[in-house]
């Protein structure tokens, strides 16, 4: 294991003050980690178990905000609203994330080993981040006027004579969602993926090549399992973000589906902060649960 | 209303400093409007007003610092946001406008003080549909959180309503109005006449619902009551059981593909109506206004179950205390001596005192707005915009129509947690 041989370097070089400088260098990272990030962690899981009014939030040590979140959960017979949303979520999660994942490893690949020039490379990165150029909101808004109900797709199917009446789901529906969510957020698989491959030796390409291997061996054999690193971290980026989203569902999903954000959301704008907080760290607990699986699949510190 | 109006207009903030001459122009103006002799301080005074943008127009602030010499700093955030900043970071802000049904929140937090109708010029001139919840002495809807039951404190620092009016008011008023369902006239072929229409089978797929759960519900209520579903004892503080029964029937519309889409932003409800994608929704008079001034025909529907109201008012923070206190008691002051009220006007809303009003407006204008008239002119913005050609009669018709047909008042309701968990049920049904 790494950590054992970096134990084995520390007795190697037993000289005092580098031990103290190493800690200084350290310290920064620490605090801002300290602060920022645990702090902030530690004081939403303490909140998660207080108690709250119409105005006020109430220190104390109750349960009731998780058990509001299970509730009705136990009946076998009606899905209770957690774990439907979840469902709804999860289901998002994984539809997005296979479709971000052909299309990212397509577009890494097609950019890493058939555009020649690094010039045209960056070019075409560059090409990559256009659905960044604007403001989310805008950007989602903008879907009207194409997938609406006198959008552009409707009228071009219509005077097509493909269909004789406007298409219902192409707008407010999962499939805009996703639709949407693929936009966004290929860009975050391409780029790890990308940079995973351009990391690899071509000669084993060349290699793979000379031993009698077709091109969609060399893809399978080679490629795919020295890309794994980024397929992972890609995967991260994606599946968090979907898990958190609320603002991408609402809009595309003309707020009819339900989204782990969007109850947060509702929540703290109702100064409920204690059954937001508990919301919080449930998601957090799901997201956590599927990054630990994922990395289970790809030892990430290992590859890097 | 006026969610999250905050995106849409950014508030301007100058901060140049005065010169003396404009300085000296500003005070004395201020003493002949205000008439009080105030002596004003020799350092700049500048007020923090929070708040949701639809109050907080650059120009009000012009013309107020022009008067007075006293600059206004706009805070712009949502509604939800004035709530949770008047709660959590009162030191924050000078004056705040705020809706009266978000005070059963904000008086027993106790970080709001009294207003001292002593000290508001016009305080017996504030409209009687907000005090006494009357037009021409005849009584009007009271369900919700209507504004005469929040209106007055029994001290100064108390955080206990009073029944009766006392010399402490919570909130004085700024602007009120009631709203409806909007529907394209031109994409629905029979008449609409009841908010029963909102979950009427024939609109399938073409309704909306605004999603901000504490108004969302009363809008549901009204078009459930009036399908003769359920009847409510008051629809702005449901017991459990009828919050079940009203989230339950949402449900079922739900699933049957009843609505095209939900909103939170003014320019979601906007951007429905105008693309097509809904044709009949509950709406907000500007968002109609805005949907008309894009060439789009909408109307502001008025209905035999009659309107959902709102108002919203100026309030101080407990801390404000000193030159500020009186400055923020001059704006106040100010604000009611009509050039505001007309500018309010203008845009569709109801001003706290309109008789100072009607002196800032052409008589034609005070026609259209107040005593629905068909406009002898056409009538305009505040911007010069063109609103109406002339001949067009406001819809809903003259002040006492709209004001006296008002069913119930936006609402804070006793069961809020509850309601709030039953509608994210709903959302995910």
């Amino acid at each position: 294991m790494a950590s054992v041989e970096y134990l084995e370097q520390a007795k190697q070089t037993p000289v005092r003050h580098r031990r103290v400088s190493a800690w200084l260098q350290a310290t920064p990272l620490t605090l801002t980690f300290l602060l920022f990030f645990i702090v902030p962690l530690v004081i939403t899981l303490i909140v998660s178990f207080w108690d709250f009014n119409e105005y006020q939030i109430i220190p104390a040590f109750t349960l009731k905000n998780y058990a509001a979140i299970f509730d009705g959960c136990g009946s076998s017979t009606d899905v209770c609203v957690t774990f439907k949303t979840y469902w709804s979520t999860l289901r998002f999660c994984a539809i997005v994330w296979a479709v971000t994942l052909v299309l990212g490893f397509a577009i890494a690949y097609f950019l890493a080993f058939h555009v020649r020039t690094t010039a045209m490379q960056t070019v075409l990165f560059l090409v990559c981040t256009i659905p960044f150029w604007t403001s989310n909101v805008i950007r989602m808004i903008s879907w009207i006027p194409l997938l609406g109900r006198n959008g552009l797709v409707n009228q071009a199917l219509m005077s097509a004579h493909l269909v004789d009446r406007p298409i219902e789901w192409l707008l407010y529906s999962n499939f805009s969602v996703v639709l949407a969510f693929v936009h966004l957020y290929t860009f975050f698989m391409i780029v790890p993926i990308f940079n995973a491959m351009i990391r690899i030796d071509r000669a084993l390409l060349e290699a793979a090549r000379d031993a009698g291997a077709s091109g969609w061996q060399v893809i399978r054999e080679v490629v795919l399992p020295l890309s794994k690193t980024g397929i992972v971290i890609g995967s991260i980026f994606v599946v968090t973000i979907v898990m958190g989203d609320f603002l991408t569902v609402g809009v595309m999903g003309g707020q009819q589906i339900a989204s782990v954000g969007k109850i947060i959301q509702v929540q703290t704008g109702y100064l409920q902060f204690p059954a937001a907080a508990a919301n919080a760290i449930i998601l957090l607990a799901v997201v956590l649960m599927i990054v630990w699986a994922l990395t289970r699949v790809v030892d990430i510190r290992k590859e890097l | 209303m006026n969610d999250e109006q905050a995106s849409a207009r950014e508030a301007d903030t100058t901060n140049a400093g005065i010169s003396r001459r404009t300085f000296i122009k500003g005070a004395v103006a201020a003493a002949g409007i205000a008439g009080f002799p105030y002596v004003h301080a020799q350092e700049k005074i500048t007020l923090r007003y929070l708040g949701t943008a639809v109050n907080q127009s650059a120009e009000i602030a012009k013309k107020f610092k022009e008067d007075t010499g006293i600059e206004i700093q706009y805070i712009p955030v949502t509604t939800d946001d004035v709530t949770k900043r008047i709660i959590t970071q009162p030191n924050s802000f000078d004056i705040v406008d705020t809706e009266y049904f978000s005070l059963k929140k904000l008086i027993p937090a106790g970080t709001l003080a009294g207003m001292d109708a002593k000290r508001i010029k016009l305080a017996d001139k504030i409209t009687p549909v907000l005090t006494k919840g009357e037009v021409n002495g005849k009584k009007i809807g009271d369900q919700g959180t209507a504004p005469k039951k929040v209106m007055f404190l029994k001290g100064a620092r108390s955080t206990e309503f009073s029944a009766t009016p006392t010399e402490w008011m919570t909130l004085i008023p700024t602007t009120y109005n009631a709203d409806t369902l909007g529907i394209r006239p031109d994409l629905i072929s029979r008449p609409v006449t009841t908010w029963a229409d909102l979950l009427d089978p024939q609109f399938k797929g073409k309704a909306a619902l605004l999603n901000i759960p504490a108004i969302g519900i009363m809008d549901a209520a009204m078009a459930i009551e009036a399908t003769g579903h359920v009847k409510y004892g008051d629809k702005g503080n449901m017991t459990k059981a009828e919050i079940d029964q009203t989230i339950k029937v949402l449900i079922e519309a739900k699933r049957a593909g009843q609505f095209r889409a939900f909103w939170r932003d003014f320019n979601e409800s906007v951007n429905l109506m105008a693309s097509g994608e809904v044709v009949i929704q509950s709406m907000w008079s500007p968002a109609v206004t805005k949907v008309r001034t894009m060439g789009i025909a909408c109307k502001f529907q008025p209905l035999k179950e009659g309107y959902r109201s709102w108002a919203s008012g100026f309030g101080f923070p407990r801390s404000l205390q000193g030159k500020k206190l009186d400055a923020a008691y001059e704006f106040v002051n100010w604000f009611q001596d009509g050039w505001a009220g007309a500018y309010l006007m203008r845009q569709g809303y109801y001003p706290g005192v309109t008789e100072t009003a009607k002196s800032h407006m052409q008589a034609y204008e005070w026609d259209y707005w107040m005593e629905g008239k068909p406009a002898a002119q056409d009538i305009k913005a505040p911007d010069g915009q063109l609103l109406e050609k002339a001949g067009t009669v406001r819809d809903g018709g003259s002040y006492s129509q709209r004001m006296g047909a008002i069913a119930c008042w936006n609402a804070v309701m006793d069961e809020n947690i509850y309601m709030v968990q039953k509608w994210n049920e709903f959302i995910a049904a």
